[in-house]
């Protein structure tokens, strides 16, 4: 608050701490009838702030003399002034004459009424008399206590008021009383402790001036994550918590090979469909599998056989499907449409690799972008983030992975889970998870799981009795459930608010 | 997943019980179907219409695309009946109906089957549910037609032997389903062009030399696959003994819906389950035989894989009668160890023991499986390299008073290229070939066109504004398998009433010293005489980053530097900074001045 700096209201404080003084309390309006009520009500502030004055304010109505009035109170009532003139002449008063006396029509008739009515005067041939010797002027003697008090029994102001002699007008004053800090002088006060005061120790004398605990702090002008990286990064704390190692899902365009193929999703799935999958059409064909660098010392050619011949003639036990495999349409370029497609090229290099004599259990996760040709709509984006988690050990079993995924749910406080058939081309079984949703009260999927099929962990060469879970959600869905929101163009995409990302709160997947 | 809506209370009268509160939708959940809606409470929904169920069924599971199939896999499901037992009507070859494939249909759709469906009584709903599952099979299982496609007649309307020919659309004379007038095969494109069902399938025959078409003894055209049958040998409520074609460009595909259409129907025969066969020749491919083939599979399963994976203990016996409950038949063997399972003819999705070992997981209950610990092994958790780094350079860039945005990585053209001012030399961009809208044509090369549209969408807010982004732009890579590469940048933008050139600078600043990269310059130092600093590869000079004007046209004239790290000896330019063009203000429709940084942050890992 800025101190109140002009003379006048500096004065005024100090009028009001002396009127104070001699009397307490006091009536604003009567000890300073002159002052604008702004300037009274800002002193008024400044002093109570302080604890020098208490004050209410007083809200009353008040009666003003309309202008017929003022000519009663100064020439007395229309009445009044009749029965002086009649009474003042000696033989009475023929009527052209006392209008000529009065020197208003109006008036004259209208006190001659009342006058007749009160028995003052009475007609004697042509002339008027009067009756008696003197009167009393009521309705001047109540306008002129009315002038001076602005105010006298109700009746009378109402009947007043009537007669359209009164107004009455709204009057706000201020009922002032001594303080607990009352003082004669206002003491200049501090806003801020500072270096000076510190240095000069005129802290310790100086007043300070009240803070105001109603208001907020000062802008921070701070710099934020995005809510979905937030939400991103407790996932992978849970993740890394876990043991599991992140992929390398830095790679967005892939062949129909590793996207669909390695997955033992056949070329006549309507997920390849150009409805569903965005297909490059510069570059123009991927490459056949091949090793990334020289140390990658995996077969990729037979491979590639292997996938081959699982789709189109059956091995590892299973039939296929029996269709006639095109290389070209595996190596069409896509946008990869999961990040499953990486899982897939992480569990083909596991199986070159060896410890202990066999190959290693692992752990992958990761959280990165996807691609669907989507008919764009309110919960569906072009793009979105795909979390997924591959295990490869041996002798898993199913109700290892639903004991897994309760763990994983758990650590982001969902709970109660039930899982439900279904189908997935690359896992069998194919698991879907649910969560029974309290606020919706009925079950909401919240994920996918299952065992990869054979027909893809075999044909990368992985032994027989490893079992891979593999698992996923996206990233959008839990986080649009967390924050209510129904758009996913408010989450992800350059039509975000950026309010939302600076004011939305830090991420704890594990609290409410 | 295909949906399919059934009668409600027809359903609970053949499943014979009305499923008190949500006991349904359980039942449903348990087998891995999934009840998706139930119009009973509808308040639209017609007084006089029976209340419908959309029961949604994955997509490997022909066998349920129907009422008849739903009803039959879940009263199997509740121990209510035993597989049905389908079966050929035994008939000499001899007699057989018989349908010959011409040489010529090769060029076109090669494969053909047929069955005969005999004293078949049709209700009202039956027929409709026979039409249906056509109609689903078409969409599904034979992806639009394309696959197989099937047509259904009155066998009393036209009479074997039939034909499978492929004639040149001119010498197709016929009147199709539902239409009163003849057509020549020539007028079928034009005259379908507009049909919002069949349009949609005339791209499989166009422009093809012969039109399929299957004949009968009296070279009456029953159906022209895969668009339409004839209106002469159309089916009705009345028909009593149907005869099936099917068309395919894939023989398995065709076996299976061979299978399936026989299999949902034949419970309608005067003999339930029978089906009439139908001697398809087709002595040009050697592919003779007799359709459908109905042909169930046996495959030996080790009983410790079901059990192992599934986490039980159960006997040879006891997982029979689980699979039972599938509609799969098991009898144990000799061998103790291993289990002899039946696959009936309706179930073509199981291909391998783990799609046994899912049936006896289902039929237990997956949630009745005893758990077990998953943390069978100890793995060590380990972030992703690149992640990690531009997790720094995000948080010291939030740090720094910066607010984090995610654009797409998708974008036009024009945003990446000419809205930059930049041109398209062919070698850096991935371009899409079926987008849906420009706003997906490429994926961007640059994180600057998401930053501007950020910005765009918010003008409103209280200036500056400054913006971030680490991610990954995709750049063309003719030395990798997949021809490309992500590259992982790291961007700023600041919007406002100056152009914040000494912001994004400052930003850079910050952002190298928490990268341990050290501002370096040249001989001179920074009050150097020479302003012509050579830029060149220099072993012996420290490691650092220095920054050299540019003239490049996104950026205004004498406002843009290029920023080069020394790392290792080895010098290489990572990016810019600069403020933009004002032509490119106006492309992204910003009125306020834009300065912006961008670099690869890959150099730093």
């Amino acid at each position: 608050m800025a101190p109140a700096s002009s003379n006048s209201a500096g004065d005024l404080t100090s009028e009001v701490l002396q009127a104070l003084s001699k009397s307490d309390p006091i009536s604003s309006t009567e000890a300073f009838p002159d002052i604008p009520f702004e300037s009274i009500k800002a002193a008024l502030d400044r002093l109570a702030s302080r604890s020098m004055v208490t004050y209410e304010q007083v809200e009353r109505e008040e009666a003003f003399l309309e202008p017929e009035a003022e000519i009663i109170v100064s020439h007395g009532s229309h009445e009044a002034r009749v029965f002086e003139a009649v009474r003042q002449a000696v033989d009475g008063l023929s009527i052209q004459d006392l209008e000529g006396q009065i020197g208003d029509k109006t008036v004259t008739k209208l006190g001659q009424g009342k006058a007749f009515k009160e028995k003052w005067i009475k007609k004697d041939g042509a002339k008027l008399i009067a009756l008696v010797e003197s009167i009393d002027d009521v309705t001047r003697d109540q306008l002129k206590v009315i002038q001076e008090n602005r105010t006298h029994d109700a009746k009378i102001v109402a009947d007043l008021k009537k007669r359209k002699l009164l107004r009455m007008q709204k009057i706000i004053s201020f009922r002032i009383s001594k303080g607990t800090k009352f003082a004669l002088e206002l003491v200049k006060e501090e806003t801020d402790l500072t270096a000076e005061m510190l240095a000069s120790g005129s802290w310790k004398t100086a007043a300070f001036k009240p803070y105001n605990f109603n208001a907020l702090g000062a802008d921070q002008n701070a710099g934020a994550l995005h809510p979905l990286n937030k939400v991103r990064h407790e996932f992978r704390q849970i993740f890394f918590e876990m043991g599991f190692e992140e992929m390398p899902t830095n790679r967005f365009v892939e062949s129909g090979f590793w996207n669909f193929d390695a997955l033992f999703v056949p070329q006549q799935h309507p997920a390849r469909d150009l409805q569903d999958t965005f297909y490059v059409s510069d570059p123009v064909k991927a490459g056949r599998p091949a090793p990334a660098s020289a140390d990658d010392k995996h077969d990729y050619d037979a491979y590639f056989q292997n996938v081959k011949e699982i789709h189109q003639d059956g091995k590892y036990g299973s039939i296929g499907y029996r269709y006639p495999w095109s290389e070209d349409e595996s190596l069409r370029l896509v946008l990869r449409t999961h990040t499953t497609s990486v899982s897939a090229a992480m569990l083909q290099k596991l199986a070159g690799q060896r410890k202990d004599g066999r190959v290693p259990p692992a752990r992958y996760f990761s959280i990165d972008r996807v691609f669907r040709n989507e008919t764009l709509d309110a919960t569906h984006l072009c793009e979105f983030h795909h979390v997924e988690g591959v295990i490869a050990d041996y002798g898993l079993t199913l109700g290892g992975l639903m004991e897994f995924m309760d763990m994983f749910f758990g650590a982001m406080g969902v709970t109660d889970l039930v899982y439900k058939p279904a189908y997935n081309p690359y896992t069998e079984p194919s698991m879907e998870i649910f969560s029974h949703h309290k606020g919706l009260n009925k079950l909401i999927e919240i994920g996918n799981s299952g065992i990869f099929r054979p027909e893809m962990l075999q044909a990368m060469g992985l032994p027989k009795d490893m079992r891979v879970f593999g698992f996923g959600l996206s990233l959008e869905r839990p986080t649009m459930i967390k924050y209510g929101m129904s758009n996913i163009r408010e989450l992800l995409g350059h039509s975000v608010d950026l309010n939302f990302i600076q004011r939305n709160p830090a991420v704890r997947l594990d609290k409410n | 997943m295909p949906t399919i809506n059934v009668d409600k209370y027809a359903l609970f009268e053949a499943l014979g019980e009305q499923f008190p509160g949500d006991s349904f939708q359980k039942l449903c959940f348990d087998f891995g179907i999934e009840l998706d809606g139930d119009t009973e409470h509808d308040p639209s929904r017609p007084k006089d219409q029976a209340p419908e169920l959309a029961i949604e069924i994955p997509a490997n599971r022909y066998d349920m695309l129907c009422f008849e199939g739903i009803v039959t896999n879940l009263n199997i499901f509740r121990g209510k009946h035993a597989t049905p037992n389908w079966r050929l009507v035994e008939i000499p070859e001899d007699k057989m109906q018989t349908l010959t494939i011409t040489k010529d249909t090769a060029q076109v759709r090669p494969y053909a089957a047929a069955a005969i469906l005999r004293n078949i009584k049709f209700t009202q709903a039956s027929y409709d549910s026979f039409i249906g599952l056509q109609d689903k099979l078409h969409q599904n299982l034979a992806r639009q037609r394309t696959l197989v496609a099937i047509g259904t007649h009155d066998l009393d309307t036209i009479k074997g032997p039939f034909t499978y020919e492929a004639l040149p659309p001119k010498d197709i004379n016929f009147v199709p389903l539902n239409q009163t007038k003849q057509i020549n095969g020539e007028e079928l494109m034009g005259f379908y062009e507009t049909d919002r069902h069949l349009g949609k399938y005339l791209h499989i025959l166009r422009d093809k030399p012969v039109y399929p078409v299957i004949l009968d003894a009296d070279r009456n055209i029953c159906s022209l696959p895969p668009i339409i049958n004839s209106e002469r040998s159309k089916i009705t409520l009345n028909t009593t003994n149907v005869f099936i074609d099917m068309t395919a460009t894939d023989q398995t595909k065709l076996d299976i819906v061979c299978n399936i259409m026989v299999t949902m129907f034949s419970q309608y025969c005067a003999e339930p389950f029978t089906i009439e066969p139908v001697k398809v020749i087709s002595d040009h491919n050697g592919t003779t035989r007799v359709t459908p083939s109905l042909a169930t599979r046996t495959m030996e399963v080790e009983v410790d894989y079901l059990n192992q994976v599934c986490g039980l203990e159960e006997s040879p016996e006891s997982i029979s009668k689980l699979l039972s409950k599938m509609a799969l038949s098991a009898q144990p063997l000799e061998n103790p160890k291993l289990l002899k399972v039946t696959v009936p003819p309706t179930r073509a999705d199981v291909l391998h023991s783990c799609d046994v070992m899912e049936d006896v997981a289902i039929a237990y209950g997956f949630n009745d499986l005893p758990r077990s610990t998953p943390n069978k092994s100890v793995t060590v958790g380990k972030p992703l390299m690149i992640n990690k780094l531009s997790d720094i350079v995000r948080h010291e860039s939030a740090m720094a008073g910066w607010a984090e945005v995610m654009p797409l990585i998708l974008c036009s053209h024009e945003e990446n290229f000419e809205w930059l001012n930049r041109k398209d030399d062919g070698t850096t961009a991935v371009k899409l070939a079926n987008p849906k809208t420009v706003e997906y044509q490429i994926a961007r090369t640059s994180l600057l066109p998401g930053l501007l549209k950020t910005l765009g969408e918010n003008k409103a807010m209280r200036l500056p504004l400054e913006i971030f982004e680490a991610s990954d732009v995709v750049l063309k890579d003719e030395s990798s398998e997949r021809r490309a590469r992500n590259e992982r940048h790291w961007a700023a933008a600041y919007y406002g009433k100056t152009s914040g050139f000494e912001m994004v600078h400052g930003l850079l600043d910050r952002v190298m010293t928490m990268l341990r990269v050290a501002f370096v310059t040249h001989e001179e130092g920074l009050a150097g005489k020479s302003i012509d600093f050579e830029v060149k590869q220099n072993p012996s000079q420290q490691d650092g980053y220095f920054i050299k004007e540019i003239d490049e046209p996104t950026f205004f004239n004498g406002r843009a530097a290029a920023i080069y790290v020394r790392l290792g000896g080895k010098l290489q330019r990572i990016g810019e900074f600069g403020v933009l063009h004002p032509t490119v203000l106006e492309k992204f429709d910003l009125r306020y001045p834009v300065s912006t940084l961008e670099i690869n942050l890959e150099v730093f890992l």
